[in-house]
Formats: C-alpha cells, sequence, structure tokens
C-alpha cells in the first residue's frame, strides 16, 4: 500500500500539487490593460493608490500573451465583439473572464435601443465572475476578483448568508470552468 | 540622401484596439518605414453605443443619464450641456443657487479629468508615479461627488430646471479639506513630472501644431489654447453664472516646451487645474441661498431648435436639439470635442517617431466613448 495507490490524480501527491498549483494561479491573477468605456475608469481606480490591486497579486499586462485574466470592462458592441473573440483565444490557457458591468451583463442602458450593442459578452466569451453596476465600484471589482480566486483555488465561493465554503461543483474542471 | 541597396520597405502596423496608450478602443493602422511614421490612420467605432440614436428614443429627462456615458470623464459637463439646451428649448430659467451648484461641479469635474489625464500621460511616457499621485487627489473630488449624488462616475446630477439635490455643511468640510491641499499637491506634480527631465524630452517640440491648423481643424479646449488661441467657451459666450467669477484663460508659450507642442497641451491641463480651484472656491464662497431646481412639469418644449456649446475639460461640447413638439427630441446632434481633437493627428503624426506617436496621441486626451457616441 504506496501513497501512489490508485488511478492517477486522485492521490496524495498529485491533488496536493494541485493544490499548490491552483493557490499559486489564484495569487498571481495578471489581467490585461483592456479598457472599453466607463468601467474602465474604475479598473484604473481600483488600481491606483487608494484601492490597489497589487494587494491581490494582479500585475496588469499589456499583452493578451502574457496575461491570465481578462476584465471586459465596458460596452461591447458587434465590431469590437470579434475583437475580445481573438484577444481571448490569444490567451494562454488557463484564462478567465470577469464580466464587468451592466453593459457587458446584458446591455445594460443600452439594451433596449442600441441597435449594435451585444447583450452580454457571454454571447462571446465564456464568462468566470460577473460583476453588476453601472459602473460597479471598485469595492465590487475586488469582491470579483476575490470570488474569482476562490473559484480557482476549487472552492464554491461562500454564499453571502455565510454558509461555509463547500467542496468544488460536481463536474468542474481543476480550473474552475470547462475548457472554452 | 538614398544610397543603392538600402532601399527601405514600409511596414503596416495595427495598434489597438486593445493598446494601453490608445485611451480606450481606438485603432490606429501606422505605416512605418523603420522607426519613422510616414502615415498613421485613426479606425473609430468600436465603441459606437448609438448615442445619438437613442436621444431620438428616449424622454429629455430619460436621455441625461445618457449623457453622463459620452464623456464619461466629464459627466458633469455633458449633463450641463444637455440640460441647457433643453432648458433653452423650454425657455426656462434655472434658480441662482442651482447655477452656481453646476458651475462647481462642472469645475471641480474638470479637475478629476485633468487629473486622469495627467496621470495616463505619466503612464503612456512610462513614469507610473505620477498616475497613483493623481488617482490620490481624485479620489477626494469623487467621494465629494459621491456624497452628494451617490454616484462615483456617471453622476446624472444636473436635471433640466436645476440640479437633484442640494449640497450640505459636510459637503463643505470635504471641499475645504479638498481645496486646502490640492495646490500643494499640484506642486507635486510638477516636480515628479512637468519639470522632469526625461519627461521634458519626450515632450518637448513633439506633435507641433500651428496656430492656424488648430483652428482650421476645430480644435478645441487645453489642445487649441495650448498652441496660444485664446478661445474658451466660459470666457466666449458664458454660460450658467459663469460670468461672474473671475478666472484666467491659460495658453500656452514657448519655454520650457515649444508653443503648440505636447508639453504645453499637457502643462495647459495643469495650470487649469488651479484656475478651475479658483472657481470652484468663488462658487462656494458666494454660494446664494434658494432652491436648487425648479419643477420644469411635463417637458415638452414647444417646436424649434437650440444649440448649446460649453467649455468641457476636453474642448467645446455642442448639443444640437431638435424638438418636434412631441415627448421625445426629433434629433440630438453631439458636437464632441474629442472627434475634432482626434482629426489633426493624421497630420501631425506624419513623419515623427514611433515612440512620439504615443506621446502626441496622450497629449490629445481624447475619450472614446465621445468619439464614437
Amino acid at each position: 500500500m504506496g501513497i501512489l495507490e490508485g488511478p492517477p490524480g486522485r492521490n496524495v501527491i498529485l491533488t496536493s500539487l494541485d493544490a499548490a498549483v491552483r493557490w499559486s494561479r489564484a495569487s498571481s491573477l495578471w489581467p490585461m490593460t483592456f479598457g472599453i468605456a466607463c468601467c474602465a475608469i474604475e479598473m484604473m481606480a481600483t488600481g491606483a493608490s487608494r484601492f490597489d490591486w497589487d494587494r491581490f497579486g494582479m500585475i496588469p499586462r499589456a499583452s493578451p500573451r502574457q496575461s491570465d485574466l481578462m476584465i471586459v470592462a465596458g460596452t461591447v458592441n458587434a465590431r469590437l465583439a470579434l475583437v475580445i473573440r481573438r484577444l481571448f483565444e490569444q490567451m494562454a490557457e488557463p484564462r478567465y473572464v470577469i464580466a464587468m458591468g451592466a453593459c457587458v451583463l446584458g446591455g445594460g442602458p443600452y439594451a433596449r435601443h442600441g441597435y449594435n450593442v451585444v447583450r452580454g459578452v457571454d454571447r462571446v466569451v465564456p464568462v468566470d465572475v460577473y460583476i453588476p453596476g453601472c459602473p460597479p465600484r471598485p469595492e465590487a471589482l475586488l469582491h470579483g476578483i476575490l470570488r474569482l480566486q476562490e473559484k480557482i483555488r476549487g472552492r464554491t465561493p461562500p454564499r453571502d448568508s455565510g454558509a461555509p465554503p463547500g467542496p468544488g461543483r460536481p463536474g468542474a474542471s481543476p480550473e474552475g470552468r470547462p475548457p472554452a | 540622401m538614398t544610397r543603392k541597396g538600402l532601399e527601405t520597405q514600409d511596414l503596416l502596423l495595427n495598434m489597438g484596439p486593445q493598446h494601453p496608450s490608445t485611451h480606450g478602443v481606438l485603432r490606429l493602422v501606422v505605416r512605418t518605414d523603420g522607426e519613422l511614421v510616414t502615415e498613421v490612420t485613426p479606425v473609430i467605432g468600436y465603441l459606437h453605443r448609438c448615442a445619438e440614436k437613442i436621444g431620438e428614443s428616449v424622454r429629455y429627462g430619460q436621455f441625461v443619464p445618457y449623457t453622463d456615458r459620452l464623456d464619461y470623464l466629464s459627466a458633469m459637463g455633458n449633463n450641463l450641456a444637455f440640460c441647457l439646451a433643453v432648458e433653452r428649448l423650454l425657455g426656462i430659467e434655472v434658480p441662482p443657487r442651482a447655477r452656481h451648484l453646476r458651475v462647481l461641479m462642472a469645475e471641480l469635474n474638470r479637475i478629476a479629468s485633468h487629473l486622469v489625464a495627467l496621470g495616463t500621460y505619466g503612464l503612456d511616457l512610462g513614469s507610473f508615479t505620477p498616475f497613483l499621485y493623481a488617482f490620490r487627489e481624485r479620489e477626494m473630488i469623487i467621494d465629494l461627488f459621491e456624497h452628494v449624488c451617490g454616484a462615483r462616475l456617471t453622476y446624472n446630477y444636473i436635471r433640466i430646471g436645476g440640479v437633484c439635490a442640494d449640497v450640505d455643511a459636510k459637503f463643505g468640510e470635504m471641499l475645504e479639506s479638498f481645496l486646502s491641499v490640492f495646490e500643494d499637491r499640484v506642486r507635486d506634480y510638477n516636480d515628479v513630472l512637468s519639470f522632469n527631465k526625461i519627461f521634458i524630452d519626450r515632450t518637448r517640440g513633439v506633435g507641433v501644431v500651428p496656430p492656424e491648423r488648430a483652428v482650421a481643424f476645430g480644435l478645441t479646449g487645453p489642445n487649441l489654447r495650448a498652441c496660444g488661441v485664446d478661445y474658451d467657451v466660459r470666457k466666449a459666450a458664458p454660460y450658467s453664472s459663469y460670468d461672474q467669477f473671475e478666472f484666467r484663460t491659460v495658453l500656452g508659450r514657448d519655454g520650457v516646451g515649444v508653443l503648440g507642442d505636447c508639453w504645453n497641451r499637457y502643462y495647459v491641463r495643469v495650470e487649469e487645474m488651479l484656475e478651475s480651484c479658483r472657481i470652484v472656491r468663488q462658487a462656494w464662497e458666494s454660494l446664494p441661498e434658494g432652491p436648487v431646481a425648479e419643477n420644469p412639469g411635463r417637458i415638452r418644449p414647444p417646436a424649434g431648435e437650440a444649440y448649446v456649446s460649453v467649455e468641457n475639460p476636453r474642448g467645446e461640447l455642442g448639443f444640437y436639439v431638435i424638438s418636434d413638439g412631441g415627448d421625445t427630441p426629433l434629433r440630438v446632434k453631439i458636437r464632441a470635442p474629442s472627434f475634432s481633437n482626434l482629426s489633426i493627428l493624421p497630420e501631425i503624426g506624419r513623419g515623427v517617431l514611433l515612440a512620439d506617436l504615443v506621446a502626441i496621441l496622450g497629449s490629445l486626451d481624447i475619450v472614446l466613448g465621445e468619439i464614437d457616441r
């Protein structure tokens, strides 16, 4: 009975290694500097002196090739949707997407009359965390980032009711969501 | 002098829409010959949000929040321009306290907007510290706005007929604590960025716009005044209660920079922040008592048209509103300053180094929200 018994991926060495990898991924989320509209100003404010997302290991990278996280911060229209998709595909896996703001969630104020606004960026790229608001406050963005880190660590984000963190969702991949 | 065997080949380079120095989702198609830019073509439309069409679809009062999202760095100025246009159509007068509050908020917003311009311009040129400094002071202004109207960025504070909320004593304390430190902080920016040798080397004599070209291209705001042209809507056609305040129009000049270059465009903004401080102080000290809004009733202006322009942080923002007597406007045309300011880029971006193109674009201080509308 060695510790390497059982199918690969289920033994103590590999699961411990997996936990360490997840921990390191969650602790150094590098977002892409890609501001689109108003929400980008709040994203900048989150990165600036008062809120300082460096505390959570967030270092903005200018190139999609070097970044793990795309924060879609601003209205996505039909023309930009193609760019968003291409940028997402240029990012190396594992890659994560945060949808920030009402426009990105579902068109927001432009949902009714905006004839070329995409009603939700999740029609273009898979989204991990949705942050509502127009624009969301920097605290809301930080909250979303923390939720994403919990998701990467393989834990179901605790509910606001105070329920304890449970095990990962059934069927979830180690990265926390199915590959795109 | 060209030598045989040294013929160069043009390289077509795509810059944006995802590029940290294009300030949003602007795309530039750059033709380069080595390090030299031979042609630059801006490609816009990645943030087209149908603002003018929405103006025809929603009621007058409902369009005010959409103006917040045009030039999202100066939402107060956008609110003000649209409300002034509708008020002219309606033929109503705004109470004096509301007029003062409008000026006060618009000027605070100008400072906040110029702070973003200053911080991101530092970022474009490779200096990270000014960005942190600028956002530190910007948060103080945002706190003021949040206290009075609840929003950090999209205020919807100035409404047709007045403003939506009165200021209180707490606001006064916060304002005074801001004003008491801000002028010293501007000295810090000057020390760390404006008169930094590296910064001056990157911006002096780069992207020089001759005054007559600036006028021909319809440049307004700090970009025009940096060329030495004395034009400010606040002075030329005072609106709200700007005629009651004393302030100076800041002009570019030869000295540290060359007239009309990137450094002057940058430094005009720095000095304008101090002038805005003066206006804010005067407006706060002479704030009259009284109501802050007049109920306009059902907003249904008589058939007609009105054009009102205001001096926004980026230049002259104009709203041309046509009414047919119904509940919604017949047409809302927006004269966006960033759009005209960007139009000069192909001219001054020709023949410069690729790195200088970033300096020129940053100094124009565009916001894509109002370019694409």
